[in-house]
C-alpha cells in the first residue's frame, strides 16, 4: 500500500481521477446554473432538489467536498515534490519557448481557483448550511433565484467571478487533456479528446460568466 | 558564473568547437580550461549536455549540442551557458554533470533476459507489426543525453524511461517480463528523487531525438495495469 501511495504515476493517476469527478460536478453546476438565465421556477426547483435531496446532501456532498480537498491537497503535495528536485536553479531559463504558460503555472491557477471557492462557500454554501442545519429555517423552495440574483448585483464580485472564471478556464485547458495523459490515454494525437476538452474548458468557464453578468445587468 | 569574451568564431563552427577555440585560449594563458562532457560529436552518443540561453542543447530543434552549429548565434551576443540542472544530475565539475541515475534506472529492468546457450530463437522468427516495429525503433532511438530532464520545470525523467520502457514493451521478446520492467524502471526512477511529469510537453520539444508523449502514456498504461493486477 505504501509503495502505492509512494507512486508518482500513481499520485498523477490520483489527480486525474480526481480532477475528472470535479469536471463532471462542474458540468451538473452549470446545466443547473444556466437554467436561472431562461426561467425563474426550473431554476428553483433544480436547487430545491439538490439542497434537501437525502443523497445529494448526504453522500454526494461530502464526496465532492473530499475531491475538493483532495485535488488540492494532492496538487500541493506534486508541486512541493516537483520544486525540491531542482535545487540550484537556472540563471536563464526559456519557458515559455517548449510548453504553454496555463501547463507550467497550474499552481498559480489553481490557488486563484481555491481562493474564488473560499468566496464562493462564503457566498452560497455556508449561508445554505446555516439556513437549513443551524438556523434550522422553514422550507422555503422559491428562495433560491433570488438568492442567487442578490449575489450579483455588486460589480466587484462579478468582477471577481469573471476573472475567476477565466482562471478556471485555463487551469482546464491543460489540465483536461492532461488528465488522459495521466491515465495512460494519449490525448496529443487524439483529435477528438483535444476538441471536446478545449470546448468545455473555455466553454464552461465562460457560460458561467455568463450568467453571472447577465443578473448583473438584469438586476 | 564567469564571462569569456571569444572572437575569431566561425558561423560555420559547431558548438563544441567554440568551446574547443575557447578552451585552447584559456589553456595558452596557463588558465583551467571550461570541463564539458563530449564524444561522438554527431548527436549518437548523448554526452554533450549544455543548457545554452535557456534550452537544453540550445536553440535549434532535433540537435544535440554538438549538432548545434554558431550561424543559430549573431556576432556580439551573449550566450548563457550551464549545465543540466537537476538534484539527480549533481554537477562534477563546470559543465560536466552525472547521469548514472539514468544507468540506475537501466539495471532496474532496462533489459532482455535471454538465454545465450544457443538455443535461442531466432528474432526475425517473430512477426511484428510494422506499426509497432516503428515505434519500438522511435523510442530506441533516445540518447538518454538527459535535456529532457533538463528541461522539464520538474526534473521529470518519464520521456527518458518511458522511451526505455517502450522500446521493450511494443516487442514480443519484451513481453515476458513486461510488468516487472516498468514497476521495478518507474521505482528506481522515484528513489532517484526525479519530479513528476505535469504533461507541460516541454521534454518533447527539446529532446534531440524527437521522443514523443505517446511514450509517457504508454508507460503510464503499462505501470497502472502492471500495478493493479500484481
Amino acid at each position: 500500500m505504501t509503495s502505492v501511495i509512494q507512486s508518482s504515476i500513481i499520485k498523477k493517476f490520483a489527480m486525474a481521477l480526481s480532477g475528472f469527478f470535479l469536471i463532471v460536478f462542474l458540468f451538473q453546476h452549470f446545466i443547473i446554473n444556466i437554467t436561472s438565465v431562461f426561467s425563474e421556477e426550473i431554476f428553483n426547483q433544480f436547487s430545491h432538489f439538490m439542497g434537501t435531496n437525502f443523497i445529494v446532501q448526504f453522500i454526494a456532498q461530502p464526496i465532492l467536498i473530499f475531491g475538493v480537498i483532495f485535488h488540492f491537497v494532492m496538487g500541493f503535495v506534486l508541486d512541493f515534490k516537483n520544486r525540491a528536485s531542482r535545487n540550484i536553479k537556472y540563471v536563464k531559463y526559456k519557458g515559455s519557448s517548449n510548453a504553454s504558460w496555463m501547463s507550467r503555472n497550474m499552481i498559480i491557477s489553481g490557488l486563484v481557483i481555491l481562493s474564488f471557492l473560499g468566496l464562493h462557500f462564503y457566498d452560497f454554501w455556508i449561508p445554505e448550511m446555516k439556513y437549513k442545519y443551524v438556523e434550522f429555517l422553514p422550507d422555503d423552495s422559491n428562495r433560491y433565484y433570488s438568492e442567487l440574483t442578490h449575489k450579483f448585483e455588486d460589480l466587484n464580485k462579478v468582477i471577481i467571478y469573471v476573472v475567476s472564471f477565466f482562471f478556471l478556464s485555463l487551469h482546464l485547458l491543460h489540465g483536461f487533456s492532461s488528465s488522459f495523459q495521466s491515465m495512460g490515454i494519449n490525448n496529443k494525437y487524439n483529435f477528438i479528446i483535444k476538441i471536446v476538452t478545449t470546448i468545455y474548458s473555455i466553454g464552461i468557464p465562460f457560460g458561467f460568466s455568463f450568467i453571472a453578468i447577465f443578473h448583473y445587468l438584469n438586476h | 558564473m564567469v564571462s569569456y569574451d571569444i572572437d575569431n568564431i566561425s558561423p560555420d563552427m559547431s558548438f563544441l568547437e567554440m568551446m574547443d577555440v575557447l578552451n585552447e585560449e584559456l589553456t595558452s594563458q596557463g588558465l583551467d580550461p571550461v570541463a564539458f562532457d563530449h564524444d561522438c560529436r554527431e548527436g549518437i552518443c548523448g554526452s554533450c549536455s549544455m543548457f545554452i540561453n535557456g534550452e537544453a542543447h540550445g536553440p535549434d530543434r532535433l540537435v544535440t549540442t554538438c549538432q548545434l552549429h554558431m550561424r543559430k548565434f549573431q556576432d556580439g551576443d551573449t550566450i548563457f551557458i550551464e549545465p543540466f540542472r537537476s538534484n539527480t544530475f549533481p554537477v562534477i565539475k563546470d559543465l560536466v554533470v552525472d547521469r548514472s541515475s539514468f544507468d540506475r534506472i537501466q539495471h532496474a529492468g532496462g533489459f532482455i533476459s535471454i538465454n545465450t546457450s544457443g538455443n535461442t530463437q531466432d528474432a526475425n522468427s517473430i512477426p511484428i507489426d510494422k506499426n509497432k516495429a516503428d515505434k519500438a525503433f522511435d523510442a530506441a532511438t533516445c540518447i538518454g543525453c538527459g535535456a529532457c530532464v533538463a528541461t522539464c520545470k520538474n526534473s521529470s525523467a518519464m520521456l527518458f524511461v518511458s522511451a526505455k520502457v517502450s522500446q521493450f514493451s511494443l516487442l514480443p521478446q519484451g513481453q515476458v517480463e513486461a510488468n516487472e520492467r516498468v514497476l521495478n524502471m518507474v521505482k528506481q526512477m522515484d528513489d532517484e528523487g526525479f519530479g513528476n511529469c505535469t504533461n507541460t510537453g516541454a521534454c518533447e520539444v527539446e529532446c534531440p531525438k524527437g521522443i514523443s508523449l505517446e511514450n509517457i502514456a504508454r508507460m503510464n498504461r503499462d505501470y497502472l495495469k502492471a500495478k493493479f493486477s500484481s
